[in-house]
């Protein structure tokens, strides 16, 4: 790729989630109230309401939910890049996570459901912030 | 039919923009004239609206703008707007507006030029950022239609439903579309490059566009737009044609939650709700308008919308079984739908505006003797964020 779209800041929920990603850490939120798992990043218990949320360091290792493979993006940065694989990745922790999925010779038949993939942090040639994308393990 | 249904609300007035591409209007011109000659079709003036139900489409600015627009001073002014479901969710609040005295006659419009202004709906980028979404969202090349291929993915896997089965829906659609003659002139205008019936091997056939959605799978983008007017029951005594009762409404919501199961849409939410309102039950409706944004938008609802069971959607649409000749199931999007016939965004009115035409009887397709049909719009994106709404109606 790699010159992805960057998140944008000021913006109060994800700044220390791109923060962590930054220093090479996948992170998500626990409840110290009711122990719910919550992801993406935001103030607010999903569960309960509480706003006694942990920020946990996730293992990084998950399973491919669902994907698709995108032949088709309009958008410049993704236009030129042919076939890509987009995939909701459930983490061992507990919370989905969309994704890209890469280092795989054609996503058209190398990714499926329930493989077991592992983050990893995409520099960019442009913007601060690596992105976290995952590969088979 | 249960004996206590009640039918204190009808649609009197509808008018379906002709046109799937016109550059000449704008769609606030759309909305307006819509809104006039839908008056005109139920008999009642532009004095007669006090309820505006607006989804803050067009060039507009809402329901004060679209008011200052037509120059009307509204009583009860309502602009839900959940996507292409937003038709549906006012429907089920004009309903509640006029059973509670608040409003006499109801006005639902939708306007876009989204043909002549070439916006890439489907295959087109994030439009926010710097959101708690749109940052957690962005840096991967989601487009509207891979949260859809991800639900038909995810399906497949679950249940062992096929694309072969999928484009099913696509080619039903395809063979009202033909008996529609807005809907020919729609493909022609667009430059669909086969204008014709098409077979299972035709939808196979056509390149992925996000895997394992089809081309034939996935809806047009054309200019539309229309209008529907609601009455109470003293109203629609006096208006032009047959009332079509608004008997049970539903409205729902489902966004990507952990651990959730992606093949299970809003619907699931609001058709239950509806069909309780309504005291009919899914094997009673002759006419199944359900938003084909894709061929597995339509196959993910008719499960959770209760017509066969969850993951039994391809065996269901098998063989040509919704199309609007045959007995024993539901005819489906008798229009030529979204695939086939339009779709400026956001769908939902044209449901509501098959669905009635079939009830009073002037449908291109027109099934024999209907009393029952069902509306069900989707808005946002189904696998994410989505909204769901359900309207039954009967006829007179
Ligand atoms: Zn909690």
């Amino acid at each position: 790729m790699p010159s992805r779209p960057q998140p944008s800041f000021p913006e109060h929920d994800t700044q220390p989630y791109w923060d962590a990603v930054k220093d090479g850490k996948l992170t998500y939120q626990v409840c110290t109230d009711c122990g719910a798992v919550v992801f993406t990043p935001r103030g607010q218990c999903t569960e309960c309401g509480s706003d006694h949320l942990e920020v946990r360091v996730s293992s990084g290792t998950g399973t491919v939910y669902t994907y698709s493979v995108i032949r088709q993006n309009r958008v410049p940065a993704f236009a030129e890049l042919g076939a890509y694989a987009l995939a909701y990745v459930d983490l061992d922790e507990g919370f989905r996570m969309l994704t890209n999925i890469v280092g795989v010779a054609d996503p058209t038949k190398d990714v499926k459901i329930g493989q077991r993939v592992k983050v990893e942090f995409e520099a960019q040639d442009t913007g601060d912030y690596p992105i976290p994308v995952f590969r088979p393990v | 039919m249960a004996v206590n249904q009640a039918r204190n609300v009808a649609i009197v007035g509808l008018y379906e923009w002709p046109k799937r591409v016109d550059p000449d209007v704008s769609s606030m011109q759309i909305k307006a004239r819509s809104i006039k000659r839908a008056l005109d079709d139920a008999g009642l003036t532009w004095a007669d609206i006090d309820g505006l139900y607006d989804a803050n489409d067009g060039e507009g600015g809402g329901g004060l703008g679209l008011s200052a627009y037509l120059g009307i001073h509204p009583r009860v002014i309502d602009t839900t707007s959940v996507g292409g479901s937003s038709y549906e969710f006012q429907v089920a609040h004009a309903v509640r507006d006029i059973a509670a005295g608040r409003v006499n006659v109801a006005v639902l419009s939708y306007g876009s030029k989204a043909a002549s202004q070439r916006i890439p709906i489907g295959t087109g980028g994030p439009r926010s950022a710097g959101n708690w979404q749109a940052n957690m969202e962005n840096a991967y090349g989601q487009t509207l239609i891979s949260n859809y291929a991800m639900v038909a993915m995810r399906h497949m896997h679950q249940y062992g439903t096929t694309s072969e089965q999928l484009a099913e829906i696509a080619v039903t659609t395809r063979a009202h579309a033909m008996r529609n003659p807005e809907a020919v002139q729609a493909m022609q205008d667009l430059q669909f490059m086969n204008i014709r019936e098409i077979t299972v091997t035709d939808v196979m056939e056509s390149r992925v566009i996000a895997d394992p959605l089809h081309l034939l799978e996935c809806c047009m983008v054309s200019d539309g737009g229309g209008a529907l007017i609601l009455a109470s029951a003293d109203v629609a005594r006096g208006t032009k044609k047959k009332p079509v009762w608004v008997i049970g409404s539903g409205e729902g919501i489902e966004y990507r939650r952990n651990g959730s199961d992606i093949t299970v849409s809003s619907a699931a939410r609001s058709g239950p709700a509806a069909f309780a309102e309504a005291g009919v039950s899914p094997s009673e409706i002759d006419v199944a308008m359900i938003y084909d944004s894709f061929t597995i938008t339509v196959a993910v609802m008719l499960e959770d919308l209760g017509f066969c069971k969850k993951g039994e959607a391809g065996a269901f649409v098998a063989d040509g079984r919704l199309r609007w000749d045959r007995p024993g199931a539901p005819a489906l999007n008798t229009d030529g739908g979204g695939l086939s016939s339009n779709h400026p965004g956001m769908r939902g009115l044209f449901l509501l505006l098959e669905a009635a035409r079939q009830m009073r009887g002037e449908s291109t397709s027109q099934v024999a003797n209907p009393r029952l049909a069902l509306a069900h719009g989707n808005g946002g994106q189904l696998g994410g964020n989505h909204a769901g709404g359900t309207n039954i109606l009967a006829a007179d």
